[in-house]
């Protein structure tokens, strides 16, 4: 069965079915359904996913355009698998927490509705995707989604972060598109097929330029300092839903195309510019972690906390060794459900109260129990609390870089500090101290908003506690990446005499 | 003392309590679940149901401890390996060994007394559920703590512990005080964190395994800087968890929550997770003098620098957080000195845990029938109005001067004479330290039990119920009788030393050294001292301004200013100015690249006339010119 | 043989060139343009004559029904012009900028 070209079909004929609804709640209803019934085709795929397998595995290549040898070819490894099931698990959430989100936008809500449809499926191609063309038509097709949503149905700075956004993605994408043909004809192979591309390039100056077309691109994408200053400004002004799937999965794009594409394509200019992008990641960690601090604005704050979590994936994917990748793997994961809770839960209280800034809040925890105490773990997760599982990502990035860049990692580690400090202190103005006049009347979460944060608690305090089945799909990838860069891990100074535990 | 020599190996697989060891665990977080999703409805039994919890860890902890007792000493350490956490970094699994069922006992034992005590004390506060759900979680994490086999479930169960001191400390959120100390103790608490994740980063990457019998039997083999790095680094996790110095300015503040929380985390339990953390990675630190050296170091500092504290509050809580930071002090010490040390540390520990349960829940009693008071000078004459918690009181504060055959006496001084053999000087401070703890303890019982009533005209102080008292009572006969039982005989000495090692020799009992005397002396000089002051005089009701040292020590030794002026403030500073780079440089510079491409396409545009034959003239010129390239071109 | 041919078409082409420049009228620049075109008829007929092929007659042929296109759109877009702004000048209608 061709699954994944299954699961894009089931998406865009969704998307299609939105628009032919006429009554707003049924399209509503409808895409609820859609989006369900494609996280359960995708339970269904990942279930006979063989970790151990051949690397690549529900494999799908027909010819595109042949003179060019481009192709439709999809097919995932451990790591696209866990990010597919990353997006498809938090589209139906959105959807359900996007219920009156777009009512207050400048086009029909069922446009809307359906625009969340077409990016899933194209969220789905872009990690599936085994040609480099076709994941260069994903890269930029999903700038178009995202950019009417924010630019359709987000705040008053709307237009201004939309085309912020979109102009910033652009420019790395065309970077992005000369890396891609340069490739494509130093290669001289006829093809775009990614297996067939990789060491194919085997002139270390080439593969510097070639390695900086595509990382710019990632990295803008990502976003990794100092690319950074579209993201607070498009999540800031995105509805909560778009928010999310922008931070959580399209950010993601970024760093897994650096470790899918920048480390096996490139693997020489990888390890010459591993320093500028430990230095860049650790940069923004501590970077990222300040400026959030300061922040005034909640959603602006929230944004600024993914620029250090990116920092931390960059980090794991550039230390090259299996702990450090594999975490950064699974942080990108982890990093959705974290910052999903995160968005949502602050969406709630923004549409509640109608203003984004911290100052307008206090006491929610008198008259909001429920809220404010999903707010807590949601922010727990963002500064990685043990039990969490944002913890095991951090923790197996730490322990990974430590390994090879000692420093670094310590720098890093002060996030950790830090991270208390930015979540703690908007939690406390939020949610603590004497309740303020405009937030008396506030409601708790309702049902509808419970079973939109309840699920993505779940995942954080299972894989929290067993992160298991996720690392078992990751590492052989990770392995598999690592050993095609050439690189292995450091050995200990003090080896163990294992005698079984 | 060869490093870890005398430390029995784990054997796995075990039956009874101990194969089930994990239901310690597993009990209060079921309670904390529980009580947390339950709802308004499990308002109206959710205490019991937290007490049942905590008590039925109890019950597992004790058959744990007896089937402990029945083995051979070499055979009583028991590992039980649970699951594969992060593969191919930690499996986690639980340790049962003589250490940690010792603080599984003190931990499920004071913890189900006072959750006992805390159904009479917040018996008026709406949010009681959610207390006890709070408690539960701490008690889970706390047992998590001191029963992982490795690194990461320790730390897992430290940050836990953390997490439960945040909630419990912003308990009452909506008064900013309360939630601003709970954010300064969980922000102070991670600096140690940080230090203890790097500690535990670097074992990993020395040893590739963070399991301990992995880590401590191959640690003879790394070199002494390593394991100096390390044992440093597992310092600082311990000062930021145990209130040491220099991360000790929490603690005070921490005094915020609910009194049966001081009681339990910030006196008892959480707070000695940095002298378990210590005594634990012995054979760490066995092979870093220089780490042992700053331990002790720490250890002496601290105690003195607690014990000053507690003379100058008349806060009756900050009083007694200051003792419990200079208690903690000699823990640390004695835990710096090494496997001398290890046995008389816990057992202080443990005692400890006893009286001063015992203090703090004194301390709530008095605050209950006092309309929540908390200013020692508008105590005074309470004897005779509360009599059980003035004899409960007066146990614990006996057992905690060091008076001779209670509990503090045995413990307390084992350290003393332990640091003294080890090093005169840490010897001396820490006796100097117990005649402080004279003075300040002192002070703190005639100015609340003694002298004139200074009450406030509304308050009506009465007697406890007895859900509170009865806590009080069981807690003082631990005063009273624990610390004999335990270093008597070298009981718990022999008992720890599979699991921590022991001393070549062991060491014994003599109630009559000189060093025992001098320190009763001092004691009693401190006692006598206090007596002049606050029990036989008029104690003023608004406090004098006191000379310089007493404002030193009010001021905490200035360790809030010192942490404002070094970290808050230039903090602050750093934040606006990378907020103002964010904004101005880098977005500035994005922002001004498209503002300079929008101005020149700006002024392009003027080229744009509209006249058509100035448009023509440029095509003229454009073609001529082309036709002169080529022309110029085709000749060369 | 020819260049008499051609130095007529170049200059014929010159006297166009200059006309489209610095005429004001829209029917005077219009008939400058056709002197261009029928200058490069001219040049195309003289080389075919020259090199002896049809090629140079054909495009010819295909530059007499260009212009003649452009004489139907151009005079339409004058005249409609003219009808709106009483004016044949083409620096009066300059509004197509910015």
């Amino acid at each position: 069965m061709p699954w994944l070209s299954t699961l894009m079909g089931v998406s865009v004929l969704g998307a299609l079915g939105v628009t032919l609804v006429r009554n707003d709640k049924l399209a509503k209803q409808f895409t609820l359904v859609v989006s369900l019934i494609v996280l359960a085709l995708t339970v269904g795929m990942a279930v006979q996913f063989s970790p151990n397998g051949d690397k690549f595995q529900f494999v799908e290549t027909y010819d595109w355009i042949p003179s060019f040898g481009v192709h439709y070819g999809v097919a995932v490894d451990g790591i696209a698998l866990v990010l597919i099931l990353l997006s498809v698990i938090l589209v139906p959430i959105v959807v359900l927490a996007s219920w009156h989100d777009a009512e207050a936008g400048k086009r029909s809500v069922r446009t809307y509705f359906s625009l969340i449809l077409v990016l899933e499926a194209m969220m789905i191609g872009v990690f599936a995707a085994t040609d480099v063309f076709l994941f260069y038509v994903f890269f930029e097709a999903m700038l178009i989604p995202m950019y009417f949503m924010i630019g359709s149905y987000g705040g008053a700075q709307r237009s201004y972060a939309a085309v912020k956004f979109l102009l910033y993605s652009l420019f790395g994408g065309l970077l992005m598109l000369v890396a891609v043909i340069a490739l494509y004809s130093i290669a001289g192979k006829g093809t775009f097929m990614f297996s067939d591309l990789v060491g194919t390039v085997q002139d270390v100056t080439t593969q510097k330029w070639l390695f900086l077309g595509f990382f710019v691109a990632f990295a803008i994408k990502a976003p990794l300092w100092p690319f950074h200053t579209w993201l607070p400004d498009a999540a800031a002004q995105a509805p909560a839903g778009a928010a999310v799937l922008l931070v959580g999965v399209l950010d993601k794009v970024g760093t897994y195309g650096m470790l899918r594409f920048c480390l096996e394509l490139f693997p020489d200019a990888a390890k010459f510019f591993t320093p500028l992008v430990i230095a860049l990641s650790v940069v923004g960690i501590v970077y990222g972690a300040i400026v959030a601090i300061g922040q005034t604005d909640m959603k602006r704050l929230i944004a600024y906390t993914s620029v250090s979590h990116f920092g931390f994936i960059a980090l794991g994917v550039f230390a090259m060794t299996t702990d450090a990748g594999a975490g950064a793997t699974l942080y990108m994961v982890n990093h959705g459900f974290s910052t999903g809770a995160l968005f949502l839960i602050a969406g709630f209280l923004i549409h509640r109260r109608g203003s984004q800034f911290i100052a307008d809040y206090g006491g929610v925890q008198k008259v909001a129990p429920v809220l404010a105490g999903t707010f807590l773990v949601a922010g727990l997760s963002s500064l990685s609390l043990p039990g969490l599982s944002t913890f095991v990502s951090e923790f197996m990035v730490l322990t990974g870089t430590y390994q090879r860049y000692m420093v670094p990692a310590i720098i890093a580690a002060t996030g950790v500090i830090l991270a208390a400090i930015y979540i703690l202190w908007m939690y406390q103005r939020t949610m603590n101290g004497p309740t303020a006049e405009s937030v008396k009347g506030l409601r708790d979460l309702n049902a509808r908003e419970k079973f939109v944060v309840a699920p993505l608690i779940a995942l954080l305090l299972i894989f929290g506690f067993y992160p298991k089945p996720l690392l078992d799909v990751i590492h052989p990838a990770v392995k598999d990446t690592l050993s095609s860069v050439g690189v292995s891990d450091p050995a200990p100074a003090v080896p163990v005499a294992k005698e079984g535990q | 003392m060869e490093p870890a020599s005398h430390v029995a190996s784990i054997i796995a697989h075990s039956g009874g309590a101990i194969g089930v060891a994990w239901l310690m665990i597993a009990f209060p977080l079921i309670g904390a679940a529980a009580l947390l999703l339950g709802g308004r409805a499990s308002d109206k039994y959710g205490h019991l149901l937290g007490v049942l919890m905590a008590v039925a860890s109890f019950v597992v902890a004790a058959l744990a401890f007896f089937q402990v007792l029945g083995f051979q000493p070499g055979e009583r350490r028991r590992g039980v390996p649970l699951y594969d956490f992060i593969p191919g970094i930690a499996k986690v699994g639980l340790l049962v060994d003589p250490l940690s069922i010792s603080f599984c006992l003190l931990i499920t034992f004071v913890g189900s007394l006072i959750h006992i005590y805390s159904i009479g004390y917040m018996s008026h506060d709406p949010a009681r559920r959610r207390f006890f759900a709070y408690l539960n979680l701490f008690v889970a994490a706390m047992l998590l703590l001191v029963l992982a086999d490795n690194y990461v479930g320790l730390f897992v169960g430290w940050e836990g512990v953390g997490l439960a001191s945040y909630l419990l400390i912003g308990f009452w959120q909506h008064k900013p005080s309360a939630a601003t100390a709970a954010k300064k103790a969980f922000i102070v608490n991670r600096v140690g964190d940080f230090g203890l994740l790097i500690g535990i980063f670097t074992i990993f990457a020395t040893f590739h395994s963070l399991a301990f019998a992995d880590v401590f039997s191959a640690a003879g083999g790394a070199s002494s800087g390593t394991l100096t790095a390390i044992g440093l680094l597992l310092l600082v996790g311990a000062c930021g968890k145990s209130a040491q110095l220099p991360l000790q300015s929490w603690l005070l503040d921490a005094m915020e929550g609910p009194t049966p929380v001081s009681a339990l985390i910030h006196a008892a339990t959480m707070v000695t997770a940095g002298v378990y953390l210590i005594v634990r990675s012995g054979p760490i630190f066995q092979g870093a003098e220089a780490a042992q050296l700053v331990v002790t170091i720490v250890g002496v500092a601290t105690l003195l620098a607690g014990a000053i504290i507690g003379t100058a509050k008349d806060d009756i809580k900050k009083a007694l957080a200051g003792s419990t930071m200079s208690q903690i002090g000699y823990m640390v010490l004695a835990a710096g000195i090494g496997p001398a040390g290890y046995a008389f540390a816990i057992a202080h520990l443990i005692t400890h845990g006893f009286f001063k349960a015992d203090l703090f829940l004194g301390a709530g009693s008095v605050m209950h029938g006092m309309n929540d008071e908390v200013n020692m000078r508008k105590y005074g004459g309470l004897r005779k109005v509360m009599p059980i918690t003035f004899v409960t009181f007066l146990i614990g504060y006996l057992a905690i001067i060091g008076f001779p055959l209670l509990s503090g006496y045995f413990t307390k001084d084992g350290i003393i004479e332990v640091a003294m053999e080890h090093n005169a000087i840490l010897g001396w401070l820490a006796v100097l330290g117990a005649g402080i703890t004279g003075f300040y303890m002192s002070r703190l019982v005639f100015m609340t039990f003694f002298g004139a009533r200074r009450w406030e005209p509304t308050a009506h102080p009465h007697e406890s119920p007895a859900v509170m008292t009865w806590p009080l009572i069981i807690l003082s006969i631990g005063a009273l009788g624990l610390g004999a039982f335990l270093i008597i005989g070298n009981r718990f000495m022999t008992f720890l030393a599979p699991a921590v090692g022991a001393p070549e020799e062991l060491p014994s009992f003599n109630p009559f050294t000189a060093t025992g005397l001098v320190t009763l002396a001092l004691v009693a000089i401190g006692v006598a001292f206090a007596w002049f002051r606050y029990g036989a005089a008029e104690v003023p009701a608004v406090a004098p301004r006191g000379s310089f040292l007493t404002t030193f020590a009010r001021r905490d030794l200035y360790g809030d200013a010192l942490n404002e002026a070094l970290f808050m403030r230039p903090g602050q500073w750093l934040t606006r100015l990378a907020v103002f780079f964010d904004n101005r440089g880098i977005d500035g510079l994005v922002n001004g690249l498209a503002a300079f491409i929008g101005g020149s396409s700006g002024r392009m545009r003027r080229i744009q006339t509209g006249f058509v034959r100035s448009y023509a003239l440029s095509i003229f010129v454009g073609a001529a010119l082309l036709a002169g390239a080529w022309l110029v071109v085709g000749n060369l | 043989m020819t260049t008499h041919y051609l130095v007529l078409s170049a200059l014929l082409f010159a006297i166009g060139g200059v006309g489209v420049l610095v005429r004001r009228n829209a029917i005077v620049v219009f008939m400058c343009v056709e002197l261009m075109l029928n200058a490069c008829n001219l040049a195309f007929v003289t080389f075919a004559r020259q090199n002896g092929n049809l090629d140079g007659q054909v495009i010819a042929f295909f530059v007499m029904i260009v212009a003649a296109a452009e004489v139907v759109i151009g005079l339409a877009i004058i005249v409609t012009i003219f009808r709106t702004r009483r004016s044949a000048s083409v620096d009066d209608a300059s509004l197509l900028k910015h």
